[in-house]
């Protein structure tokens, strides 16, 4: 067999296939109404810590909604993809959404690539498409059918550098891991230092799968006047630096990054972990919230209903989806209908969601809408999470 | 002068495990000039095997000799089922067999286990050691001792024991050590289980620094071959210098060039001594029959 034939054949059963898919398709259509949404996460592969609480929270509360009766009387429908965190593999399936599922709206991308390869084809195909992926660049510039659910890597530089400022620590050593997170955190750090009136002494780095940092740390530690450390990145690295830093017995502050938001890290850096502060989701807290927190509620409940469902500890990727999925929700409700555009024109007029991230407030500029107050300053005493005040 | 003394430490520490990986690789190699690449597989196996014996409710000196017994096991089930049946392949055909292992074995730790991070505690406190205005962990200290333990045991019964000779024997004529009544596919099982205690070793002692995942293994085996490669493939002495070299190289590239070329240091210094000794600092010097 050629190759074309091959080609043509394949297509040919592929099409067969879909029209099949299709007639299933109307036949269930006619007993329910159905709004159907798609996701591609990255349930497995490297990226699976975030996909995967994504999936699970995405599939309980869709069961819920319809339980609860659906959206507008009609039930939804969630068809989720895994991209195994393969951009290329991301792209085909967003393709495969738009063209033979026929969704009204996305609620995916867990990584900044896996977005960032799908932006084109939901722009094209004017759907609307909500990321759970942190990086900057899928919200600037704007792309009108392209939102976002977790803060911005230049949001947690800020809330350190707010803290840094209020503790009136200028002079600061940077030690930045080399993958992407970590650079990119780092590029967002250098460029707003300045407006924060901080000043970078030294600014080293380390690989991903490096096990010590002691050398880099030692030179932070030589330069002249150094008042605190930052270290974005995440994964094991951090939690290395933590315990290499208590060994060379530097007395400055630690700040870490929202990348290492979670139990394990304190678990991987023990002792060496106390007073490092760092900035996170109020997710993290969510017990310890003051009883007046406006967003105390909304963080308890999916605390406690995913911790029930699925018998693991929550973790602040899942509160990304369930953002996406009830800005997604709230958005069709105002709409009252299911189309495509006017879901995206109600999704940029969200204001005053209260999500698991903090308050969203979008404009046709802003399609994230969160600001510094969406994450909290929390300090490592004992060996669990306190709240700065 | 503390300041190079800290990168000294450093480098000493991470060079310890470095020439442990490179021995393990030398007792393959002599015993069945195979380079068994799923040697970083070993080390982690040790970490990983460790923390979850304890984890399930083991003390840990037990959980510790549990996972070098279980390591060794894991090495000998290698030659048995994959290096033995492929005997009379080539020599690149059998490491494509160990790079194969190697997967596999990642493969299975992450089902078995799962794909988190561990550590395990230190083994005797955390309060860093003062040396001349550099610091140093206690678990450094472990960990460079364990190395030279190690080194010496090796040396003995290499040396000093009949089986020890008799495997080096088996590493310069197998054909002669076979006809004066050594059990060859002894030998070669005692390489593999050895290699891999040792791997499992550096692995337990190692773990409460640098926290070990189903994963740990690749890059130690890469950085623990240039090791062997550039002290000398086959020589246990090349194989510990030589770890040491890559160690310290790696520690003063991060302190002292850029910590973003540290790698490419210590592998500029490889190719460098390669280029001048194309058989390692302490390799066996090639003669060519003609």
């Amino acid at each position: 067999m050629s190759l074309m034939t091959f080609l043509k054949a394949t297509a040919a059963t592929s099409a067969l296939v879909a029209v099949a898919a299709f007639a299933t398709g109307l036949t269930a259509g006619e007993a329910a109404a159905q709004i159907r949404i798609g996701s591609v996460l990255s349930i497995t592969g490297p990226a699976s810590f975030l996909g995967d609480p994504e999936d699970k929270t995405l599939r309980m509360y869709v069961d819920r909604i319809n339980a609860e009766g659906g959206v507008n009387g009609e039930q939804l429908e969630l068809i989720v993809y895994d991209s195994e965190g393969d951009a290329n593999k991301a792209r085909t399936l967003a393709t495969r959404l738009i063209e033979d599922d026929e969704i009204v709206a996305m609620v995916g991308g867990s990584t900044t690539g896996t977005t960032m390869a799908m932006v084109p084809l939901f722009e094209d195909a004017e759907i609307p498409f909500i990321s759970l992926a942190g990086g900057i660049v899928i919200i600037e510039p704007v792309n009108p059918f392209v939102f976002k659910t977790p803060h911005t890597d230049r949001m947690a530089c800020e809330k350190v550098f707010e803290d840094m400022q209020a503790r009136g620590l200028s002079r600061v050593g940077l030690i930045s891991g080399t993958g992407g997170f970590g650079k990119s955190m780092r590029g967002q750090c250098l460029n707003v230092a300045e407006a924060y009136g901080i000043e970078i002494v030294a600014d080293e780095t380390y690989g991903p799968r490096d096990t010590d940092m002691t050398p880099q740390l030692t030179n932070i530690r030589n330069a002249q006047g150094l008042q605190a450390v930052l270290n974005p990145g995440f994964g094991q690295g951090p939690a290395i630096v933590t315990k290499n830093f208590a060994q060379l017995g530097i007395e400055v502050p630690l700040y870490q990054s929202h990348g290492v938001a979670s139990k394990s890290f304190i678990e991987l850096a023990g002792a060496a972990a106390e007073g490092v502060r760092l900035p996170a989701s109020a997710l993290l807290v969510a017990n310890q919230l003051p009883d007046d927190d406006p967003q105390k509620q909304v963080v308890v409940d999916y605390k406690t209903a995913f911790e029930a469902e699925w018998n693991r500890p929550v973790s602040t990727f899942g509160g990304h989806a369930y953002d996406g999925l009830m800005i997604l929700v709230d958005a069709m409700r105002r709409a009252g209908s299911a189309d495509p555009v006017a879901i995206r024109d109600a999704i940029e007029e969200t204001t005053g969601f209260m999500g698991t991230a903090g308050e969203v407030n979008m404009s046709p500029d802003d399609h994230m809408g969160l600001d510094l107050t969406a994450f909290r300053m929390l300090e490592i005493r004992d060996g669990d999470w306190t709240i700065v005040q | 002068m503390e300041t190079f003394l800290q990168f000294l430490f450093s480098g000493l520490t991470v060079g310890a495990v470095y020439a442990i990986v490179a021995l393990g690789f030398t007792i393959i190699y002599n015993a069945s000039d195979v380079i068994n690449f799923a040697q970083g597989e070993f080390v982690m196996l040790g970490g990983m095997c460790t923390v979850f014996f304890s984890l399930w409710g083991l003390p840990l000196p037990v959980a510790a000799v549990a996972a070098v017994i279980v390591t060794s096991l894991i090495g000998v089930a290698l030659n048995k089922l994959a290096i033995e049946p492929a005997r009379g392949a080539n020599v690149v055909t059998l490491i494509i067999i160990t790079i194969g292992a190697s997967i596999f074995l990642r493969g299975l730790a992450q089902v078995v286990f799962d794909k988190q991070f561990h550590r395990l505690p230190s083994f005797s406190g955390d309060a860093p050691i003062d040396v001349l205005g550099a610091t140093l962990t206690p678990q450094s200290l472990w960990v460079m001792g364990g190395a030279a333990v190690i080194v010496v045991v090796l040396w003995y019964f290499f040396t000093r024991t009949t089986f020890g000779k008799s495997i080096l024997a088996t590493s310069h004529n197998r054909l002669a050590a076979r006809l004066v009544g050594i059990n060859v596919e002894l030998v070669l099982l005692t390489s593999f289980a050895l290699s891999a205690a040792i791997g499992a070793l550096a692995g337990i002692l190692v773990t409460p620094i640098t926290l070990t995942s189903f994963d740990a293994g690749t890059m130690l085996a890469l950085k623990g071959f240039a090791a062997a490669i550039l002290g000398g493939m086959g020589n246990p002495l090349g194989a510990v210098v030589g770890g040491l070299l890559v160690g310290i190289a790696e520690a003063m590239g991060a302190g002292y060039l850029s910590s973003e070329y540290k790698d490419a240091v210590a592998f500029v210094i490889i190719l460098g001594v390669l280029f001048v000794l194309p058989s390692g600092l302490f390799g066996r010097r090639g003669t060519e029959r003609v």
